[in-house]
């Protein structure tokens, strides 16, 4: 028991992430929603974003902010007294693309709309198969 | 389906969580992604580029590349939006409705009548307006000019705390997303206009790409600040601090001008004329 | 100075993609001129480090003067800067010609068109020529993003087709980058050169294999491997023609380009294919993906959907050609992805001669063009033929290696899938011939049949000149195999295969 504690205590904030990553991924499969699916996407992108940053995390560390570290003098930093500061960095682009995508997506999402009156998938495809096109 | 979409999502999350046994335990100072790089960044990023806060200095420095093209990920998003949904030609509108701004009395002008645009006493409203939150106008009014400094101060303070050109720029662009919504979008439009917005987006990519290629005209890499100093009276190590700075502004012009110009297309679906 | 020229292939598209944006809000004609000349200095610096790197090896450029496993470095070798070069010149050759396409198609907007147009480029150039894996990431949703932008802008279906290309699109690129998360677990570096020198030295566990695997499927949506390829027909279908010609060519390959090298340069051969043990089951999916593409191409009715199912058909080629893992096959798949590129250019710039001077692509329409455009359609048959795979086109030798490589490895099923494609495909592009050639123009059919002539100059010249390039490759394809191939290959598989 203290054994599958200690497992869980080591893993659980890993496997919040990838049911995080399950739940976007069935939104944007089994959602027929256009919005949905964009919403789906984004957590999906956001499980990543989380998965990273808790790669940075060390026991005991602080924040990566050099304290007192004023003009070129870093002398005596020990690197265990500070997080990871590349996860950060590298889920701060991550967070930008994920907001550009989801600007593109909705920029779609809008065009879809003149062109079928609609965002739900069903919908839309049924309008395809009659073959007819509404365009405003 | 949708019970197949359920059961195989499960299988997948099964398999996945399964394969974090052999994750090194979390927050474990020993493990592979806290050693391998990630020690040299924290040991001499002060050193090497004078910069405390060791996010920024990784970001803007170390892998600048990465950031410049996180800029240009932003524009882009701009662009996109810009290029699939603008609508030049204006709707030919019914009718346009105009209020007296002292007896709140609407006129409705018609197609072809003639429209009070020079007047003071008049102010057009949209076709689905509402009556005008005195409360919200005026708290906005006197948030805008607080938000918009504390925005210049994020990206001035990029060095030593958190904060930089994505975090200010993103403020900056709030507070006219903020005048657009609690006005309308004509409105925060007379402040920044399209063309501002767009060519100032372009602008702030080109200081943080401009900046880099200046490195490589005074015989560095791309990006390498450090050949800044046989410009500028610094040493090679300022050269950087001072570098990042100059890309930070450039990221907070660009993500600035790019919040506000998504803002305008899609609120109003590429018309700009009418916001929500 | 000169150690600056690997520089100017990303930094002078990306710069004036910026100048371009900026100018289609002052002056839009100067948007077509400015953009010509970065794709010509971009074309011309991906020569030159061509012949550096054969002349000298390896280069290797610090991004910000950065020694490797810190700052974000390039890695050039032969097999780079082909590729680089591939997408200069069909990048280039596109350019000029859709002018007039891009004109009529955008009207109003063509200086955001260009804009977009580079940063697609300078997103596939900075894919290849990166040897980092994060910043692959970064690149592949700058050339992912620009891209739906520019199939979402056709009329009708486009913008419906773009959104799901951007949901599969995107998760795809999820995937890989959570499984760069994995590596980076394990490796604690994200420098391809970095993680390929840790990784042997690590206790193999589950997290790498995880990785790897999420790595393949991620690259695989991408690259619209079936049976995840559904967003690719109809994206490319309705895409703008000026977009489709430069999107469709491209992307795939690029996505096999950066399969191959992170099997080769990150995991490497030893775990990939001793350890992993999944090759056998990756070429027979290439080998139902050859079959599944080549029907589902016979059952189209209009040239582009044909089109783009064949596209899907030959990513099995490539894919199945390199998980053979001996060396025929994967020169076979190298060489592929330089001549499949040329041919696709060459068929979807011919097809969109025929729809701007016959206003569509259905085949019923078709009768009678070589007559009207015989110049447009010699250049679609020197395509057709290439994808065929008939000497002396450059299709015939990929396919031989592809073939070759097949029967080295005893992989009889795999060498029977290209085959049966090749025979479907002389089918298909004989149903396009005989409707072309010996069908008579019928007037009735063209509401508009005068206007139907040959396309203009500065669509034709390009595309003319493409179709001979698929000749010349053909008749230079030893020369690029000695030079070119065989030392790119031979770098990855020193140690193992």
């Amino acid at each position: 028991m203290e054994e599958l504690a200690a497992v869980f205590v080591a893993r659980y904030n890993y496997w919040g992430v990838i049911i995080l990553m399950g739940i976007g991924l069935y939104a944007m499969i089994a959602k027929t929603n256009m919005v949905k699916k964009i919403i789906g996407m984004n957590i999906f992108q956001t499980a990543i974003i989380l998965f990273y940053i808790s790669t940075a995390a060390k026991y005991g560390a602080s924040i990566p902010i050099i304290a007192h570290g004023h003009g070129a003098q870093g002398h005596g930093i020990r690197a265990a007294d500070y997080m990871n500061p590349l996860p950060h960095v590298l889920m701060l682009t991550a967070i930008v693309v994920s907001v550009a995508t989801l600007g593109v997506a909705l920029a779609l999402a809008v065009r879809v709309y003149w062109n079928y009156d609609s965002l739900e998938e069903d919908e839309i495809l049924n309008q395809i198969k009659a073959g007819q096109l509404n365009r405003k | 389906m949708k019970s197949i979409a359920l059961t195989s999502v499960a299988l997948l999350c099964a398999v996945l969580i399964y394969s974090t046994m052999g994750f090194p335990a979390w927050g474990d100072s020993d493990s592979p992604a806290s050693t391998h790089v990630s020690d040299y960044y924290i040991e001499n990023a002060v050193n090497d580029t004078a910069v405390p806060n060791l996010v920024t200095a990784v970001l803007a420095d170390y892998r600048g590349y990465d950031t410049l093209f996180e800029t240009t990920v932003v524009l882009i998003a701009g662009l996109a939006c810009f290029f699939l949904l603008r609508r030049f030609k204006p709707r030919q509108p019914q009718h346009r409705l105009y209020r007296h701004i002292d007896t709140g009395i609407t006129l409705i002008i018609e197609q072809g009548g003639k429209e009070p645009t020079d007047s003071e006493e008049f102010v057009r409203i949209d076709s689905r307006w509402v009556p005008y939150d005195l409360v919200i106008q005026q708290a906005s009014c006197l948030v805008i000019p607080f938000l918009q400094l504390f925005a210049l101060y994020v990206i001035a303070h990029g060095h030593h705390s958190p904060g930089g050109g994505f975090q200010g720029g993103v403020i900056f662009g709030a507070t006219i997303i903020l005048m657009a919504i609690a006005n309308d979008l004509r409105s925060a439009a007379r402040r920044v206009s399209e063309r501002l917005g767009a060519l100032m987006a372009s602008a702030g990519v080109l200081i943080y790409a401009g900046i880099g290629a200046l490195c490589i005209l005074l015989g560095g890499s791309f990006l390498d600040y450090s050949a800044l100093s046989k410009l500028f009276a610094f040493t090679p190590v300022m050269a950087r601090s001072h570098g990042i700075l100059g890309v930070e502004i450039g990221v907070a012009v660009a993500v600035s001008a790019v919040m506000i110009w998504i803002y305008y297309n899609l609120a109003s679906a590429g018309r700009h004329e009418e916001g929500l | 100075m000169t150690s600056q020229i690997p520089a100017l292939i990303i930094v002078v598209p990306l710069l004036v993609s910026l100048v371009v944006s900026l100018a289609a809000w002052i002056r839009q004609s100067l948007c077509y001129a400015a953009a010509l000349c970065a794709m010509l200095v971009a074309w011309i610096s991906a020569i030159l480090v061509m012949g550096r790197v054969i002349n000298q090896g390896v280069i290797t450029y610090r991004m910000a003067g950065w020694a490797p496993p810190w700052g974000i470095s390039w890695h050039i070798d032969h097999f780079n800067a082909i590729i680089l070069i591939l997408i200069a010149t069909v990048a280039l050759i596109n350019l000029i010609a859709t002018r007039s396409t891009a004109a009529r198609e955008f009207e109003d907007r063509p200086g955001v068109f260009y804009a977009l147009y580079l940063l697609f480029v300078t997103g596939l150039m900075g894919i290849v020529i990166t040897g980092d894996i994060f910043n692959l990431y970064v690149l592949l949703e700058i050339a992912s993003l620009s891209g739906y932008a520019l199939l979402g802008m056709g009329s009708g279906r486009a913008a419906v087709s773009s959104l799901s290309y951007l949901f599969i699109g995107t998760i795809g690129a999820s995937l890989y980058l959570f499984g760069a998360g994995y590596l980076y677990i394990a490796t604690g570096s994200l420098n391809m050169a970095d993680i390929a020198a840790i990784l042997p030295t690590i206790e193999q566990t589950g997290v790498i294999q995880v990785s790897f695997i999420l790595c393949l499927i991620g690259l695989f949506m991408k690259m619209a491997f079936f049976p995840l390829h559904t967003w690719l027909p109809n994206a490319y279908t309705h895409a703008p023609n000026s977009s489709a010609s430069l999107i469709a060519p491209l992307t795939t390959k690029v996505m096999i380009y950066v399969m191959i090298r992170i099997v080769l340069f990150v995991y490497q051969p030893e775990f990939a294919f001793a350890e992993m043990d999944i090759d056998r089951v990756i070429v027979w999916l290439a080998v139902i993906a050859i079959l599944a593409g080549s029907m589902l191409a016979w059952k189209q009715e209009r040239l582009k959907r044909m089109l783009a199912y064949i596209i899907v058909a030959e990513v099995g080629y490539m894919v199945g050609g390199f998980w053979l893992g001996n060396t025929a096959g994967m020169t076979g798949a190298v060489l592929h992805i330089l001549n499949d590129a040329m041919m696709t250019l060459c068929l979807f710039l011919a097809a969109g001669a025929v729809i701007s001077r016959v206003q569509t692509d259905a085949f019923g329409a078709l009768q009678g063009v070589f007559t009207k455009m015989p110049f447009s359609m010699i250049a679609f048959v020197a395509g057709a033929l290439s994808i065929i795979g008939v000497p002396p086109t450059c299709g015939f030798f990929s396919k031989w290696y592809l073939i070759s490589g097949g029967m080295e490895a005893g992989h009889y099923a795999f060498v029977a899938a290209l085959i049966i494609s090749s025979l479907v495909n002389v089918l298909l592009f004989f149903r396009v011939i005989e409707i072309g050639y010996f069908e008579p123009f019928d007037s009735h059919h063209h509401k508009n049949g005068q206007t139907v002539r040959e396309a203009p100059l500065d669509m034709l010249v390009p595309l003319l000149v493409t179709a001979g390039l698929l000749i010349v490759m053909g008749f230079y394809a030893n020369t690029l195999v000695t030079w070119i191939v065989k030392p790119a290959i031979s770098a990855a598989t020193m140690g193992g295969l």
